[in-house]
């Protein structure tokens, strides 16, 4: 239970807080200079939306959650972790984002998804 | 099509950085904390005595460096790509990492995580194909952007 709990925050709370960083990052429009200057100006702007801080916080909650969860589990606990997160990151996307996750794409998660796995675990 | 050559062209630029800084921050942080030592207790000297020795080191604070380029990156190249996108495009890292432990620290790396890199390297070139961005007709950025650029135009 107390596992689950960790997993699902780890997950969950970890893609929605890196979605809320993308959508705050989408609101203040492409980048299109890359000057110092103008990534800082970007940075400053990025700081004046409150989905940054969202996903700043859901970010921070989820790596705690990891610490904590890897602090009595071992290290191979995170491998079925990390590949769920990819998974839900599509999902997300798609119906949160309304992204076009083509059949392309998700053949290339799944592969994503299979191989990352497979480096942990090797 | 010249716009989606270039957008194509800085998205990988981008999540080329990613992968780069945010393998060498993994990497430099995890030497830096075996330098440190491990955790011993969840107790508040204990933790002291952990951190401490942590925040001193410099390796760590120059894996903590990459990990903030890392993320500067990230949050810029979501500022036009897609989420599913990058994601799974910046996986990219877990391929490099044992093949740059295997080229330059001589570290063996298992069949099976050749086969792991194998699967990341095909997974990320079928998602390369897709198009980076495909929610140019969301209804976030057309008023929330004209209000935004106005000020800066100005300011620059």
């Amino acid at each position: 239970m107390r596992n689950t709990i960790l997993v699902f925050l780890v997950t969950v709370a970890g893609t929605l807080g890196e979605m809320s960083v993308g959508r705050a990052m989408k609101d203040i429009g492409e980048v299109t200079r890359f000057t110092p200057r103008a990534i800082f100006r970007v940075v400053l702007q990025s700081m004046a939306r409150p989905f940054m801080w969202l996903g700043l916080l859901l970010m921070a909650v989820a790596f705690f959650s990891l610490l904590l969860l890897l602090s009595w589990e071992n290290v191979s606990f995170a491998v079925p972790v990390t590949a769920l997160s990819y998974v839900i990151a599509a999902v997300g996307a798609k119906f949160l984002l309304r992204e076009e996750v083509s059949g392309l794409r998700w053949l290339g998660v799944g592969m994503v998804v299979v191989g990352v796995s497979l480096v942990w675990a090797g | 099509m010249p716009a989606v050559h270039t957008l194509r062209t800085k998205t990988f630029v981008l999540i080329a950085l990613m992968v780069l800084f945010g393998s060498s921050g993994d990497v430099l942080l995890g030497k830096g904390m075996k330098e440190v030592g491990k955790l011993t207790a969840w107790t508040l000297p204990a933790l002291f005595h952990f951190l401490l020795p942590a925040l001193l080191n410099p390796t760590v604070w120059l894996g903590i460096s990459c990990l903030l380029l890392f993320f500067l990156a990230y949050m810029i190249v979501l500022s036009w790509a897609d989420f599913s996108y990058v994601l799974p495009a910046s996986a990219a890292g877990y391929a490099v990492v044992p093949l740059l432990g295997h080229l330059f620290l001589g570290e063996a790396v298992s069949p099976l995580r050749w086969t792991g890199v194998a699967f990341i390297c095909v997974g990320v070139v079928l998602v390369g194909n897709t198009p980076p961005s495909t929610t140019t007709l969301a209804p976030a950025p057309a008023p929330a952007r004209s209000a935004s650029h106005a000020p800066a135009a100005t300011g620059s």
